[in-house]
């Protein structure tokens, strides 16, 4: 056993490594990868005294059991997932010190989707193309390329930051996990006259519902009308279904709405192109928040400007920001 | 003393492992440790709810297909 690190007792659903992500080689159909939710990850990090870049674990739905060969400091954010300790519950947003032989496990989800463990020293698994996050579609990065096992011993890095028991996020600093009325900024995009006019405002006032397929890979949205198209003869090298065009490149938040039905938004393990239309393209600053919906939560989109997903994204900025001040 | 046993995780409840196949338990059903109750299907996977506890299934909360949410009753047994 490494002189640092977990066992993993139990895996959870789909407990991954992750950092900010890969970005660079999208280029190459390499995606993004790193956390869904980058504003968790980072406070998680900075509660325990880590580099906002550290690598931590990604838990959805079901936290993972770990067993701790060292003491350690450890912070859990994100998802309503509360974290126990030898099945002792522990506070969540709040870095809480773990003794060595201890096992950390998890109740049942409160609420939000995707909980994230940050670790001193953070998880010591090799760099790969800059980064230690988990592209389990391309088995690259993270702990071997894949999600957690049972029985996997996971190596921890030295702790050589400032980390204290007891720091906290105040409440003001969290980004509150939303229950209902959650929308979802979009600026309409790139293939937005190829629906019809009815079909663009049906979109807009439409409930959506997330489909329980949703993952890492693409957010999918069902339980809205079916878009229309506007007719056209498809041109030379789009597939035949009005949802297809020429090949493109898909950006990171892209909304594709393969035949029409469901839309799907590109989230950070994406393909990088293909051939579907998208509608438009989430904005960055509501991308941790999909990361946080859970299946058959409703949702709905909303159409906003350039500008005003700029000052969004300035929002947002702000909020982390503040995490220096509160941390 | 009937005892309630929540949902493990989100997603949709299935009490058959197929459609037309027969379900994994119905109600007065005994059940033993490890006996599937249900699948529970969430990111492309199917996640067995499996008993922790031995006893007779009382009553089902959900109907198949259902929505669930984590920590949703799902089922009450009678140890």
């Amino acid at each position: 056993m490494a002189e640092r690190s977990f066992e993993v007792v139990k895996p959870g659903l789909a407990t991954t490594v992750q950092d900010l992500g890969r970005p660079g080689y999208y280029h190459l159909g390499l995606p993004l990868s790193g956390a869904m939710d980058r504003f968790a990850l980072i406070a998680a990090n900075r509660l325990v005294g880590n580099a906002d870049g550290a690598a931590g674990l990604e838990a959805v739905f079901l936290g993972p059991e770990l067993r701790f060969s060292a003491d350690a400091l450890v912070a859990i954010t994100g998802a309503e997932l509360p974290p126990k300790l030898d099945g002792v519950e522990q506070p969540l947003w709040t870095a809480f010190a773990v003794k060595a032989g201890q096992v950390l496990s998890f109740a049942f989800l409160k609420g939000g989707a995707r909980a994230y463990i940050a670790i001193a020293g953070g998880i010591d698994v090799p760099e790969v193309l800059g980064s230690r996050s988990t592209y389990a579609l391309g088995a690259l990065g993270g702990f071997e390329g894949r999600a957690l096992k049972a029985g996997d011993v996971v190596p921890l890095g030295a702790p050589t930051g400032p980390g204290r028991e007891g720091t906290s996020l105040p409440k003001e600093g969290r980004r509150p996990v939303q229950e209902s009325g959650v929308e979802i900024r979009v600026v309409p995009g790139l293939y937005w006259h190829r629906i019809t006019e009815g079909a663009q405002a049906g979109f807009f006032e439409d409930t959506w519902k997330v489909a329980p397929e949703a993952d890492r890979i693409g957010y999918r949205f069902r339980g809205g009308k079916k878009l229309d198209f506007v007719p056209r003869q498809q041109p030379f090298g789009a597939g035949s279904d009005p949802s297809n065009i020429v090949d493109s490149c898909y950006p990171y938040g892209s909304i594709q709405v393969p035949g029409g039905t469901e839309p799907i938004v590109l989230h950070r393990d994406a393909v990088s192109g293909g051939g579907y239309f998208m509608i438009g393209t989430v904005i960055s600053a509501d991308m941790d928040l999909i990361g946080q919906l859970q299946p058959h939560q409703p949702v709905r989109f909303q159409s906003v400007t350039l500008e005003e997903a700029l000052a969004a994204r300035a929002v947002e900025k702000a909020r982390l920001a503040r995490l220096a001040e509160l941390i | 003393m009937a005892k309630t046993i929540q949902a493990p995780l989100p997603g949709t409840f299935y009490r058959a492992s197929a459609p037309g196949e027969p379900v994994f338990k119905s109600e007065g059903d005994a059940v033993a440790v490890g006996d599937t109750i249900g699948l529970i299907e969430v990111m492309k996977s199917f996640t067995p709810v499996v008993a922790e506890e031995a006893g007779t299934l009382v009553a089902f909360h959900v109907e198949n297909e259902d929505a669930v949410m984590a920590g949703q009753p799902l089922y009450d047994l009678d140890a």
